[in-house]
């Protein structure tokens, strides 16, 4: 994508570097990958340098290069044993990224949905406690699972500079874990196309200091403040309709199709990580979401009025 | 402008994505007679429309933005130079 965008690299970390390791399941990945591109680089640079050789080297090598004994060696025996090897050093730095949780490790589920992100923390049990979108809020210092699934096409779970790609397949739970050293956002992206706005499915992940997590979680726990039916903004949402869609915690809305909204006015971005998030950019999105995300399923709202766009913008932006 | 995100409603010389369509392409702003088809387009008052809107325009749909004046001061001088036709 060009770099004229409207996203501030400074809100939400997207779109995301991808090689920039920020924790110990990013790091082993990160070098798998130098490791892969310096051993197909060699490779290729044999393959070349044999190409010359062979087209105008002196008339004895080119015979050296033509008998059956290079086809068993280089054809054959020197791909099987590096492939091999590069499988086990593979298979050796990943493998313990996707083991089942241990009792007391801290639970995320996501869903990928058509083109959001459905976030519910999960306690021991596995009840979901708390809803969120696009946004997912982890201590750092310590292992997070991730438990992905989707609710239509297969998705992609990516946040490069925490881990690795997982897919999100409908019908199966997969597992990932990510850990973030220090505090800090971190962007993600949907990594297999998914239709439509596949490019503008981003997301957020927000690492804190335990503390920081302990008081974002208590704040996040309850409704917010201004969760209450009274004033003009909470009256706009429920006379357009908003709450067929959409929860809002601590009040009559708790549609369940679009993203839970209730805090939706703390969340860096809008339109799943793609918008900086504010008065302005909510009052945008809902009168009009399709010309910024073309595709997406909410529709537009050209039925409000100026002041209604206003009222309905500051309420949400007040869910803090 | 960017951090802002105005572009979530106006289509902006400069920025590819988004080009919004609430409100109207800031194409041309510069050259531009008036603010909203109501204002006269100087920089003061350009300014002031640009923090808040509706102290200007009850009815207009466009929210406060939140930047400081000097910021504002910045995009205005931004826009002035959108004066192609």
């Amino acid at each position: 994508m060009s770099a004229e965008r409207s996203s501030p690299e400074g809100i939400a970390g997207w779109p995301p570097p991808a090689l920039d390791p920020a924790g110990p399941f990013a790091g082993p990945l990160n070098a798998l990958a130098w490791v892969l591109f310096a051993m197909g680089g060699a490779v290729l640079l044999v393959v070349l340098i044999a190409l010359g050789v062979a087209l105008f080297g002196p008339r004895r090598w080119r015979g050296r290069l033509g008998g059956e004994r290079l086809v068993w060696i280089g054809g054959l025996a020197f791909p099987v044993v590096v492939l091999s090897a590069l499988l086990v050093y593979g298979l050796g730095l990943t493998s313990h990224l996707t083991q089942e949780p241990a009792p007391g490790e801290m639970r995320v589920r996501v869903t990928g949905e058509m083109w959001w992100w459905r976030v519910a923390y999960v306690d021991a049990a596995g009840r979901e406690v708390l809803q969120d979108a696009n946004e997912v809020h982890i201590p750092a210092g310590r292992p997070v699972v991730f438990e992905l699934d989707s609710a239509d096409v297969i998705h992609s779970f990516w946040v490069p500079r925490l881990g690795g790609k997982v897919d999100m397949i409908p019908g199966r739970r997969n597992l990932m874990r990510l850990q973030a050293d220090a505090p800090g956002v971190y962007g993600g992206q949907c990594a297999e196309y998914c239709g439509g706005p596949h490019a503008l499915m981003g997301l957020v992940v927000v690492a804190h200091t335990p503390a920081d997590f302990e008081a974002w979680r208590a704040r996040q726990s309850a409704p917010a403040v201004m969760a209450t039916l009274a004033g003009p903004g909470a009256e706009v949402f429920a006379r357009a309709g908003c709450g067929a869609c959409h929860t809002v915690a601590g009040t009559r809305f708790n549609g369940l199709a679009g993203p839970d909204l209730s805090h939706v006015g703390s969340r860096r971005t809008l339109g799943a990580g793609i918008l900086p998030n504010n008065h302005g950019t909510l009052a945008g999105w809902i009168s009009d979401s399709q010309s910024i995300k073309p595709g997406n399923r909410m529709p537009a709202y050209p039925v409000l009025t100026g002041q209604e766009l206003r009222d309905v913008s500051a309420w949400l932006e007040s869910l803090k | 402008m960017k951090r802002v995100g105005c572009a979530a409603c106006h289509a902006i010389p400069g920025i590819d994505w988004p080009q919004g369509r609430t409100g109207p392409s800031l194409k041309g702003f510069g050259a531009s007679p008036m603010i909203g088809g109501r204002f006269p387009n100087r920089p003061e008052v350009l300014t002031v429309w640009l923090i808040d809107p509706p102290s200007l325009s009850p009815e207009t749909g466009m929210p406060p933005s939140p930047i400081t004046e000097a910021e504002a001061r910045d995009v205005a001088a931004y826009l002035y130079t959108l004066d192609e036709r």
